[in-house]
């Protein structure tokens, strides 16, 4: 037997294998395909204060390895999460965390209270890569500032886990992962997105509705890597690690690199069943290995 | 909703229909009780392993299903690297299937309608199947087919052995010439018409079928990633705000539309 579990904040993970907020839909879209109780856990869709529509269509595109996308965070608002969605799913045992979205720091805090008091949502991830409409819409997360007064703004009515999802957008990511361990995250995740844009020279316009979009998948993972390992490096608070992780050896990857828990995204488009696929290869590893416990490599790089 | 399967299918029969498109037909190769729930209007996701070019899945709507023998058809127009690398694999190749996607045509129909299904281009492909239960149900489909002239016409013959087929091209070479939209069968009385094709051409029926109050279901081909609901790419604004087209439809009728 290998010991798999993990611990992040308060939440205890049987395996390390959590899936990444937009991806998932709300796990129930992939209970045909597996059983979502062998997950460490898994992240729903971007949830903010009212509902909101996204961006209009086409928010997609395929690139080498990857796909763009400007989905705008469609979601119907926490709300109707709480009165429709979470009734249906809240029966899964595994550990459900609802990533949290916002246009201002109200927003946020907002969505949180209201998410605190359900029993079986342990832990909420804050999506800081939204843009702040009300200053000038930059991204909270790409100032140490920004994601700092975000972070500790919610940490002073959110008590239960919190973990901040931090944008690869920037140039120091130390900075930021210490700027939002000092008021008082109990992990941080990432990398989300990449700010990208693609063109259809044919038709000679963007792809994309909004020009420019997310890029994810598998083209993404040595910067993801990179992210992950410079950012274990300056923390002391378990970090979740993800970007175009397609198997138990890329899951791999970022554990070395010093994540203690990975989220699966883009992967589960090409394979609805991923997730259990890397759990299964983690502990084939671990075995291959004579690892009795996978907390043995985590950081080792 | 039926349930969804990722499963392995083996190519048993590819045929070359011209030198764009092609007709395959592939067996399950696991135990799968799904065929005899397939409603006609559905789709499937299929891998593509042997195309570094292509990362996601592309999205083939069922053409026929042989319930007794477990094989779908699918009938699949060379657009650009995915489906060409589908279309270049050989008998007694595999290809991976999430199947059956979608929501399907509407089937409930009063048995004296008079019903129309309209196609144009590959977009004929998901009428194959609808007009076999159509059939099935006592009702009898009339086919009214588009294309830019007979040599793009597809599975002329298998139409035929269904229901009566109206034709039209824009070259004259086979049947009324000009565009399908015009053809001269949509002056008649007309119950239903189920559509699929080019965006133009469902455009134009949908607004013919809304000025003659015709019932109307189009089928559309949002670009998508997931085809299972939840990554939000596949989306279509409706009536009731932006909704995913690989769960809540493809299949639409108009009046969910806001075109
Ligand atoms: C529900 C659904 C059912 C479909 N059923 C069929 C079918 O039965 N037979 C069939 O041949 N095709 C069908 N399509 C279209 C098919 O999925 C696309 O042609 C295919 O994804 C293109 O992939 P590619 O890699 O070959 O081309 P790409 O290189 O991705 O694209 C080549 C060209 O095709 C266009 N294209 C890409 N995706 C789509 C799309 N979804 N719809 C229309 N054009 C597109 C691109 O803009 C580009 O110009 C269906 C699409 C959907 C959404
Ligand atoms: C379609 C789509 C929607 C996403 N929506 C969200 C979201 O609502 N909130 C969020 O924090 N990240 C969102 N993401 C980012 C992913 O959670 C993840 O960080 C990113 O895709 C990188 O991981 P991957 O390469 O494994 O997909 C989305 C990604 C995709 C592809
Ligand atoms: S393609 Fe992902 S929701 Fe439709």
């Amino acid at each position: 037997m290998v010991d798999l579990s993990v611990k992040i904040g308060e939440l205890n993970l049987q395996n390390p294998v959590l899936t990444a907020s937009g991806t998932f839909g709300y796990g129930e879209e992939f209970s045909d395909f597996i059983d979502l109780n062998k997950l460490g856990g898994f992240i729903v869709k971007g949830t903010t204060l009212e509902p909101r529509q996204g961006n209009a269509y086409p928010r997609m595109v395929e690139t080498p390895s990857g796909m763009l996308n400007a989905v705008g965070l469609q979601n119907k608002g926490v709300d109707y999460f709480i009165d429709t969605i979470y009734p249906r799913i809240k029966n899964y045992r595994t550990n459900i965390i609802v990533n949290v979205s916002g246009a201002s720091i109200d927003d946020y805090i907002a969505v949180a209270e209201k998410l605190m008091p359900l029993p079986n949502i342990p832990a909420i991830e804050v999506n800081i890569s939204c843009p702040n409409v009300k200053q000038g819409g930059m991204a909270f997360g790409t100032s140490p500032e920004g994601a700092a007064e975000v972070t500790r703004r919610l940490r002073e009515v959110y008590k239960k886990t919190l973990i901040v999802k931090l944008s690869p957008n920037v140039t120091d990511i130390s900075s930021i992962a210490k700027a939002v361990e000092n008021v008082g995250a109990d992990a941080i995740s990432l990398v989300n997105t990449f700010m990208g844009m693609a063109i259809d020279v044919e038709r000679r316009r963007p792809y994309l509705s909004t020009i420019t979009g997310g890029l994810s998948g598998p083209a993404i993972r040595p910067i993801a890597v990179r992210m992950v390992w410079q950012a274990a490096h300056s923390v002391r608070i378990p970090v979740i690690g993800l970007g175009g992780i397609m198997n138990g050896r890329d899951a791999l990857e970022f554990l070395m690199a010093g994540a203690k828990a990975i989220q699966i995204g883009t992967a589960n488009f090409i394979d609805p069943a991923v997730t259990i696929k890397v759990v299964n290869e983690l502990e084939d590893y671990c075995q291959r290995h004579g690892i009795s416990d996978i907390k043995e490599i985590i950081g080792i790089i | 909703m039926s349930q969804k399967n990722i499963s392995n299918f083996i190519i048993k029969e590819s045929i070359s229909l011209t030198d764009k498109y092609q007709l395959m037909i592939l067996e399950c190769t696991e135990e799968a009780k799904a065929f005899q729930d397939i409603k006609p209007g559905q789709f499937v996701q299929i891998r593509v392993d042997n195309s570094h070019h292509t990362f996601l899945r592309r999205p083939i709507s069922i053409n026929d299903v042989d319930i007794e023998n477990r094989t779908l058809t699918l009938l699949i127009r060379k657009a650009g690297d995915g489906t060409k690398a589908i279309c270049s694999l050989s008998q007694g190749d595999t290809l991976n299937l999430i199947w059956p996607l979608g929501n399907g045509f509407s089937v409930d129909i009063t048995p004296a309608s008079r019903i129309i299904l309209m196609g144009g281009g590959v977009g004929v492909a998901p009428l194959l199947y609808l007009g076999k239960i159509l059939r099935m149900y006592g009702l009898k489909p009339e086919f009214l087919l588009g294309a830019q002239s007979s040599d793009d016409l597809l599975l002329l013959e298998k139409f035929k052995e269904i229901g009566t087929v109206h034709i039209s091209t824009d070259d004259g070479s086979l049947g009324e010439k000009g565009l399908v939209t015009r053809h001269s069968v949509l002056s008649t009385h007309i119950d239903k018409i189920y559509c699929c094709g080019p965006l133009p051409m469902m455009k134009g029926v949908a607004a013919l079928c809304k000025s003659n109050n015709i019932d109307c279901e189009v089928s559309l081909e949002n670009v998508m990633a997931c085809g299972v609901g939840a990554c939000l790419c596949c989306v279509e604004p409706t009536v009731k705000g932006n909704r995913c087209v690989c769960t809540e439809g493809p299949v639409f009728n108009i009046n969910e539309l806001l075109w």
